[in-house]
């Protein structure tokens, strides 16, 4: 991380600077299902998926929000996070490259804190965002 | 099929897991986390932490760590081949660290259906008490149910 950002330098439009994520692979579905406790096979098992109608496996939601709670904390220190919210809004498949972005959409003063809240998204190859997410920071 | 609206409200049992440093660095692996403040303890301190933290969306991994897995789709009566995740928010009104122990309460707030009761949505918030009884997260999420019914049609 670089220097933590001052609430009364930060400007509602300001970026935070992109992540751009290795493809997804099937290895780390399989990570995730063990290290999020999500245990659906149509993660990980392409027989179950088929099954129920998909091409192939999918990632995790969850998986993607997480990429999205990474670019909040590549902005400012974890403790400072006060809230992390998503919409699903498209299946992420094997292969697919994610990039995430955020950006100030607005700021504001809530018990005692200067609060800044921030679009967060993942959105993949084809420019189809993922995940439409918020998030709200305390900024000193 | 039809999910059964006079669920909402219904009240799950609540259950106490530890957070565990070796989870939590399985979980990073995964997500492609690597700030040393996950991993060691140290570099956690250093940076104002009291002990390893858990990363933000690393809650999913104690909500889901309920012995009675599975709970809500049973409830509905639904397989889980059947379910996508419409949405998740958390509040963090506390850190949480490696160690603490916290206790997960479910509650079912809604259910309703869209596209004439092609999907149906279940609302549920979690509440996330640490060891001291404080309320240090809230989290929200929307289940979507694929009605397998609706495609026959």
């Amino acid at each position: 991380m670089t220097s933590v950002p001052k609430f009364d330098q930060v400007k509602v439009g300001d970026e935070i600077k992109p992540i751009v994520l290795p493809p997804i692979s099937r290895h780390q579905l399989a990570l995730y299902c063990g290290g999020s406790g999500d245990h659906n096979p149509i993660h990980v098992d392409i027989d179950f998926a088929k099954k129920f109608g998909f091409k192939d496996v999918f990632a995790h939601g969850m998986l993607s929000m997480a990429f999205l709670g990474r670019i909040v904390t590549s902005w400012v220190p974890q403790k400072q996070v006060r809230g992390l919210g998503t919409r699903f809004t498209s299946i992420t498949w094997v292969g697919d490259v994610i990039t995430v972005s955020g950006k100030v959409t607005g700021k504001r003063e809530a018990n005692g804190e200067k609060l800044v809240d921030l679009e967060v998204k993942c959105t993949n190859q084809n420019g189809q965002d993922t995940l439409q997410g918020n998030a709200t920071v305390a900024l000193a | 099929m039809q999910l059964d609206k006079k669920l909402i409200g219904h009240t799950f049992k609540p259950f106490t897991t530890t957070v565990e440093a070796g989870k939590i660095r399985l979980f990073c692996k995964a997500i492609g986390e690597d700030d040393p403040i996950y991993v060691d303890e140290e570099a956690a301190k250093k940076a104002g932490y009291r002990a390893i933290p858990a990363p933000p969306t690393y809650l999913t991994a104690v909500t889901n760590d309920d012995p009675d897995k599975g709970g809500l789709l049973r409830l509905l009566n639904v397989d889980i081949g059947l379910i996508l995740h419409g949405e998740q928010h958390y509040e963090y009104l506390a850190p949480v660290h490696v160690g603490d122990k916290i206790t997960c309460q479910q509650k079912v707030v809604d259910i309703y259906d869209k596209k004439g009761g092609a999907l149906w949505f279940v609302a549920s918030e979690t509440e996330l008490k640490d060891q001291a009884g404080k309320l240090v997260a809230k989290a929200k999420g929307i289940t979507v149910v694929r009605n397998p019914d609706a495609a026959k049609k």
